[in-house]
């Protein structure tokens, strides 16, 4: 019925699509940084309360944002010596309530909140309540009535609806039943509970935000009156003066309803400020702390949840198999050849201590000294493994002798010297110098210069900033490594080199094979 | 021509890859429990004589430090021989005395070798020098085989050998490998020898290259390299077949030289027979493959030897058309 897929095709494509859609939810969902030293906007903010105690039992209510579309908050801190804090959550919101038994003078309550845009869409997430037609008395009734009926008429839905009262409210020329409502001292002094009372006429639930603009970077930020509508399947959001349906991306909904910011009892509230402060942060830290706070057990089990030291380690642990990579890609896609498997591996991260020019030239003079010493060792027959114990002293010698030289001329190699796998050098001077005896020194050089190839090719992938980035916040990656190397594990076309070795087929006379 | 292009052209001849080798043939046709067998020569030789194949003679086997002062010291009398590593690859490590003088032996190069040296010598093959993971290993002493002559004159010192490559049993192509002043003796393409393909029904050269470019004649002699006749022929494609019994792999290199005396001797086996004998031939080797394995899937290696390789011979004259 199906062709059958390959064992290892389900298997490469398991892995492909496990590592790379845990990926792209850490990219969109969590917001990891896809690119190293990203940085995100954030805003501190301040909102302090001062009260003036007369001596007796004092009680303060602070409203905090609770519900913050298109937000998310880092961390908070409340700043409020000797008084009691509770908090409560409250059905549109959260509120702080300080409490002291007995106090006298000026208090400062401080609440101080990091916030940072939250990946996605602003959405409002409470639920909308259906509001009964008003019962108003005359003549605003039949003024309502005839303006819903009116504004009806020149809409479309529920959002032309508001945008239209909206603009009737706010126009130059309001019409007759438009100024008697803004005239009149019970609905007229606030234009929003205005909007939301004809809204009521036509049953369209709305609330009303009170939010700060944070790019506004003011000393005393002020709150800014917005409207919300539910059309019956979301939020839409309506600037109240101007009747535009948008909601600012720089906009912080405080709290929704009507209620003060503060309130006090026992007490003379004095002020209330809100400060904003903008700051920027790694993008990976906030990420770190989004999914810490989502709970999401991918950033708890991964290297970033290591301390920052041993991050390091594993920061290099994890580039080794893209270096592995590039020698499966170099081998058997290209076809170069060199000695030992994964040795180019292991001398690319020596380079990463030596930096690279200085670690090829090291690399070239400590082989090429190395060399010359083993073909002298090679006139006095040693058994093998004393061949290779000398050898790999030798290159020990090679190391020291060169630290100490580059120190005195000033040259900085420092420590890096010591960390150059010296056991592999030795390896490979070996293997070098038996290929040269056995088939001659131009093979020796293609295979030596071939492993030199591939360690410069490996180390230029494994010290790539951005490469290196990827792996370590999106450790999953290495699935994907995984099933590129079994697919190319399964590659049995023609290697590069392959194209030129039997380029002379195509000459002789007509195949007999065709 | 563009790479791409180069590619279709490849693909086309049928010319197999080392990726497709060993993914699509050595794995799935060579059972490394065999591997053995053939990277052990003297398994090798055991496992060949066993099935009444004919090989070279072995002098003996030097396992230990002790034995090789033994051995040598019995070989004083005898001018000619081969020492091999029992697990070296390629070719490496194998030293061919050609005569003896003033209690020196001397070399198929040329070289004056003492007593001394050849006890070193020996040391670095048990110590694993030639064997491919280092391990400890064994010497051999083979005697040396005297080519026919009528190859004298396609060749220059060292000894030629035919490679016949052998499927599930069938021998599919063929060349000789012929040893060249550049190759130094070797009769290994890599290094410089020549490499004539084999027409598996006649048993003519039809083809020869030297690193990777076709020549007409031997660079050394002169000598036509193609429409040689190679003696002997059916006795030694029936031979390669054998090979397949006595060790099952299914991809199969059998290397064979041609005694003046003896005829045909098995030299070695190869587990993962090299490429270059496509460019000796002008041939792709899948075509001759998959011919195989179309026509003979059912009955692979039921038959005798002989009626494989008359079934092979068949499908040359057809082109090895499926």
């Amino acid at each position: 019925m199906f062709p059958r897929i390959p064992h290892w095709l389900i298997l490469v494509l398991v892995l492909l699509v496990t590592g790379l859609s845990a990926t792209i939810y850490k990219v969109t969902k969590l917001g990891f940084p896809v690119t190293p030293d990203e940085q995100s906007e954030a805003w501190t903010v301040q909102a302090r309360v001062q009260i003036r105690a007369a001596g007796g039992p004092v009680k303060v209510n602070l409203q905090l944002p609770g519900n913050t579309p298109g937000f998310n908050r880092l961390n908070e801190t409340f700043v409020s010596r000797e008084f009691g804090l509770t908090l409560e959550n409250r059905r549109h919101g959260r509120e702080a309530e300080w409490a002291r038994r007995r106090t006298r003078g000026t208090h400062n309550l401080y609440h101080r909140a990091t916030w940072f845009r939250s990946p996605g869409d602003a959405v409002l997430t409470i639920r909308p309540q259906y509001p009964q037609v008003p019962d108003l008395p005359e003549p605003f009734a039949t003024a309502a009535s005839a303006l819903v009926d009116d504004v009806r008429e020149h809409s479309a839905d529920i959002a032309s609806y508001t945008a239209e009262m909206l603009r009737r409210l706010n126009s130059n020329d309001p019409s007759q039943e438009i100024r008697l409502f803004l005239t009149s001292p019970e609905y007229g002094n606030d234009r929003t509970a205005t909007a939301q009372l004809l809204l009521a006429g036509a049953r369209i639930p709305s609330v009303q935000l009170s939010g700060i603009r944070l790019n506004k970077l003011d000393q005393r930020a002020p709150l800014v009156q917005w409207l919300a509508i539910h059309n019956e399947q979301r939020w839409l959001f309506f600037d109240p003066m101007t009747a535009e349906q948008i909601l600012p991306d720089d906009f912080l909904l405080w709290s929704i309803g009507t209620g003060p910011l503060a309130q006090a009892t026992g007490a003379e509230l004095t002020d209330t400020q809100i400060t904003i402060q903008r700051n920027r942060l790694s993008s990976l830290e906030l990420a770190t702390q989004r999914a810490t706070e989502k709970n999401s057990r991918l950033v708890e089990f991964s290297p970033l949840g290591l301390p920052l030291h041993t991050q390091n380690l594993y920061q290099m642990l994890l580039m080794i198999p893209l270096g592995a990579l590039m020698i499966v890609i170099l081998r058997n896609l290209v076809g170069i050849r060199s000695f030992g498997t994964f040795m180019p591996v292991l001398i690319a991260l020596a380079f990463r201590e030596t930096r690279l020019l200085a670690g090829i030239i090291l690399f070239l003079v400590v082989v090429g000294i190395g060399l010359l010493l083993r073909f002298y060792l090679e006139r006095l027959r040693l058994l093998l493994v004393p061949r290779l114990a000398a050898v790999l002293t030798i290159v020990v010698i090679l190391l020291i002798g060169v630290g100490v030289v580059s120190y005195q001329l000033n040259i900085e190699v420092g420590l890096s010297v010591a960390l150059f796998p010296m056991v592999i050098i030795a390896m490979v001077i070996e293997r070098m110098s038996i290929s040269w005896e056995e088939r001659g020194p131009r093979d020796a050089m293609i295979e030596g210069a071939g492993s030199l190839a591939m360690a410069i090719l490996a180390f230029l992938v494994m010290e790539q900033m951005f490469l290196r980035h990827l792996m370590l916040v999106f450790p999953e990656l290495l699935l994907v490594v995984l099933g590129i190397t079994i697919m190319i594990g399964r590659y049995t076309g023609y290697r590069l080199s392959e194209l030129g070795r039997f380029r002379h087929l195509e000459r002789p006379q007509p195949d007999s094979a065709d | 021509m563009s790479l791409f292009s180069l590619y279709r052209q490849l693909s086309k001849h049928g010319v197999l890859g080392l990726n497709a080798r060993n993914g699509d043939y050595i794995m799935r046709c060579n059972s490394r429990r065999l591997y053995p067998f053939v990277d052990d020569k003297i398994l090798c030789k055991q496992r060949l004589t066993d099935a009444g194949i004919n090989v070279p003679d072995l002098l003996g086997v030097i396992a230990t430090q002790h034995d090789a002062a033994h051995l040598l010291g019995k070989l004083h009398d005898q001018g000619e021989f081969v020492i091999k590593p029992a697990n070296g690859s390629g070719g490496d490590g194998i030293l061919v005395i050609t005569s003896r003088r003033n209690q020196r032996w001397i070399t198929a190069s040329g070289t004056v070798i003492d007593l001394d040296t050849m006890a070193h010598y020996v040391s670095n093959i048990l110590t694993g020098m030639y064997s491919l993971a280092g391990h400890p290993d064994r010497a051999m002493i083979e005697t040396l085989v005297h080519f026919d002559p009528v190859f004298t004159n396609l060749t220059s010192q060292g000894v030629p050998d035919i490679r016949v490559i052998v499927y599930h049993g069938y021998p599919v192509m063929a060349m000789t490998r012929l040893p060249t002043r550049q190759s130094d003796g070797k009769a290994n393409l890599h290094q410089g020898a020549v490499g004539a393909g084999i027409d598996i029904g006649s048993g003519c050269t039809v083809n020869a290259v030297m690193q990777n470019a076709n020549v007409d004649e031997h660079p050394d002699t002169g000598a036509k390299l193609t429409g040689f006749q190679i003696p002997n022929w059916e006795t030694l494609l029936a031979l390669s077949a054998k090979c397949y019994d006595a060790v099952p792999l299914g991809y199969l290199g059998v290397d064979i030289v041609l005694d003046r005396d003896l005829g045909p001797l098995v030299l070695e086996l190869n587990a993962r027979p090299g490429l270059n004998i496509q460019i000796a031939n002008g041939a792709g080797l899948k075509p001759r493959l998959r011919a195989i394995d179309q026509r003979f899937k059912a009955d692979h290696s039921t038959t005798d030897p002989a009626q494989r390789v008359a079934s092979a011979k068949m499908l040359n004259e057809q082109c090895w058309r499926i």
